[in-house]
């Protein structure tokens, strides 16, 4: 489904991500964990391209995205994106949120539009928000929205940089709520969390990152009951 | 000292005409300087930086030197230079117009970097072009934090307008001059003038405020 060969990112002189080889089969949930500016986020900005990578291969569902060739926005539509700031548009009500990329991007029609909106709000538990901004909304709330938009455009692929680590503690269980749902509908996902709890119960795989380096990666209970580095083990009993 | 009012009421009908003018030479370099403007702000922010650093000798170059010498070159040379002869309110157009576009470009490259990184991101991760992200995401952001100073840059330019009498465009301020010369009278034609430029700037800053209290209702 997604496959990173020698990826490779620097900033000026900056490299912060340094050689990483990953692949992500179809259905399967990856968590990436690791210390803040291991590169995490970068990592997720380099697959949908939101970064230019300075180096390597990155094929998704087989086709080469890093060639020039590639549309990099027909690229976007298939993979889904949700911030740790949600990144709502805040001069649109909710269900504006939600519509504007499948009627300007998919070019869908306005109903059909609308009605796949509605469908997405309640499914996230937020049909009654409709027409609210925003700004109006509890963390929990915009973050559940921010995932309806994303899958309003019906990706295949779903990437979450720290969903929950901008919202109040009481908050966090909502929107886990809402991405296990998904998990478990077979959506294929990377998921950079502090988590821990999240990434034992609905992860597939985990990869612990640091410093530009995929340091290890493993299944959940192999990795948190077994981690075999040394930078594992330190990194683990802080969070733990 | 006696007031005259009787000359005021002579000169009214010019003072009026007079001010159409005003009004009409500030609207038309309002739109101009705007559209203007927003393409030269957006060309401070692209990324090619022959092109961007173009842009930004024009806004250093119309900000750092005075109107008035820019009114005089443009009525005087460059008017004359691509039509043969000159109109003192076309070059004041010409003039007034580059002048607040300078102005504005800031405005609007200001106003388009005020918005949140996030946002452009967001509309990119969801498959729209940078054009549309910009079109339907940014740039109507941006516009509601630009109506304050672009408002003030209006008001401005109206005030500013009155420096085309120097050329003999004739407008408020010309006729003001003119109703002086005559007379030999200062007062009278001043304030009769001063009177008029207030009444259009407090009629324009309140249709500024009524905009503005919409856009933040909305
Ligand atoms: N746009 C950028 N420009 C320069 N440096 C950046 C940029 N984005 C991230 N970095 C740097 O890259 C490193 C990794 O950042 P990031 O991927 O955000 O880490 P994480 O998400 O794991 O906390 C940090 O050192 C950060 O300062
Ligand atoms: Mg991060």
């Amino acid at each position: 489904m997604i496959k990173v060969e020698n990826l490779k990112k620097s900033f000026g002189h900056n490299e912060v991500l340094k050689d990483i080889n990953v692949k992500v089969k179809p259905q399967e949930v990856v968590v990436v964990i690791g210390p803040s500016g291991s590169g995490k986020s970068t990592f997720l900005r380099c697959i949908n391209q939101l970064e230019t990578i300075t180096s390597g291969r990155i094929y998704i569902e087989g086709v080469d995205t890093t060639d020039k060739k590639v549309d990099i926005n027909k690229v976007r539509i298939e993979v889904g994106m949700v911030f740790q700031h949600f990144n709502l548009f805040p001069h649109k009500t909710v269900l504006e949120n939600i519509m504007l990329a499948p009627l300007k991007v998919r070019k869908v029609s306005k109903e059909q539009a609308a009605q796949n909106g509605r469908e997405l709000l309640k499914k996230v538990g937020l049909a009654e928000k409709e027409n609210a901004y925003p700004d109006s909304l509890s963390g929990g709330q915009k973050q559940r929205v921010a995932i309806a938009r994303a899958l309003a455009m019906e990706p295949k692929i779903m990437l979450f940089d720290e969903p929950t680590s901008a919202l109040d503690p009481e908050m966090v269980g909502e929107v886990l709520e809402v991405m296990k749902q998904l998990a478990k509908e077979g959506m294929t996902m990377v998921v950079v969390t502090h988590e821990m709890g999240f990434a034992k119960e609905v992860g597939d795989r985990v990869i612990f990152m640091d410093e530009g380096f995929i340091v290890e990666e493993n299944i959940p209970k192999e990795l948190f009951e077994n981690p075999q580095q040394e930078r594992t083990k330190s990194f683990l009993s802080k969070v733990l | 000292m006696i007031f005259r009012w009787d000359i005021i009421i002579e000169y009214l009908p010019y003072l009026l005409q007079g001010t159409m003018l005003t009004i009409g030479l500030s609207l038309g370099s309002i739109i101009l300087g705007s559209v203007l403007g927003l393409f030269i702000g957006l060309g401070r922010i692209i990324s090619n930086k022959i092109l961007s650093s173009l842009f930004y000798c024009y806004i250093t170059v119309f900000r750092g030197t005075p109107l008035l010498v820019q009114i005089f070159l443009i009525h005087f040379g460059v008017v004359p230079l691509f039509a043969g002869e000159t109109n003192a309110v076309v070059a004041g157009v010409i003039a007034l117009s580059l002048n607040a576009a300078a102005y504005i470009a800031e405005i609007f490259r200001a106003g388009i970097q005020s918005i949140d990184r996030g946002q452009m991101e967001g509309a990119r991760s969801l498959g729209l072009t940078h054009s549309q992200a910009m079109r339907y995401i940014i740039l109507p952001q941006a516009f509601k934090r630009m109506v304050p100073p672009l408002g003030n840059e209006f008001i401005v330019l109206l005030k500013d307008s009155s420096l085309l009498s120097v050329i003999a465009a004739p407008e408020l301020m010309y006729w003001g001059r003119a109703m002086g010369g005559q007379y030999f009278k200062v007062w009278e034609p001043y304030l009769a003038s001063a009177f008029i430029y207030l009444v259009l700037t407090i009629t324009l800053s309140s249709l500024l405020n009524l905009l503005e209290r919409r856009l933040r209702t909305e």
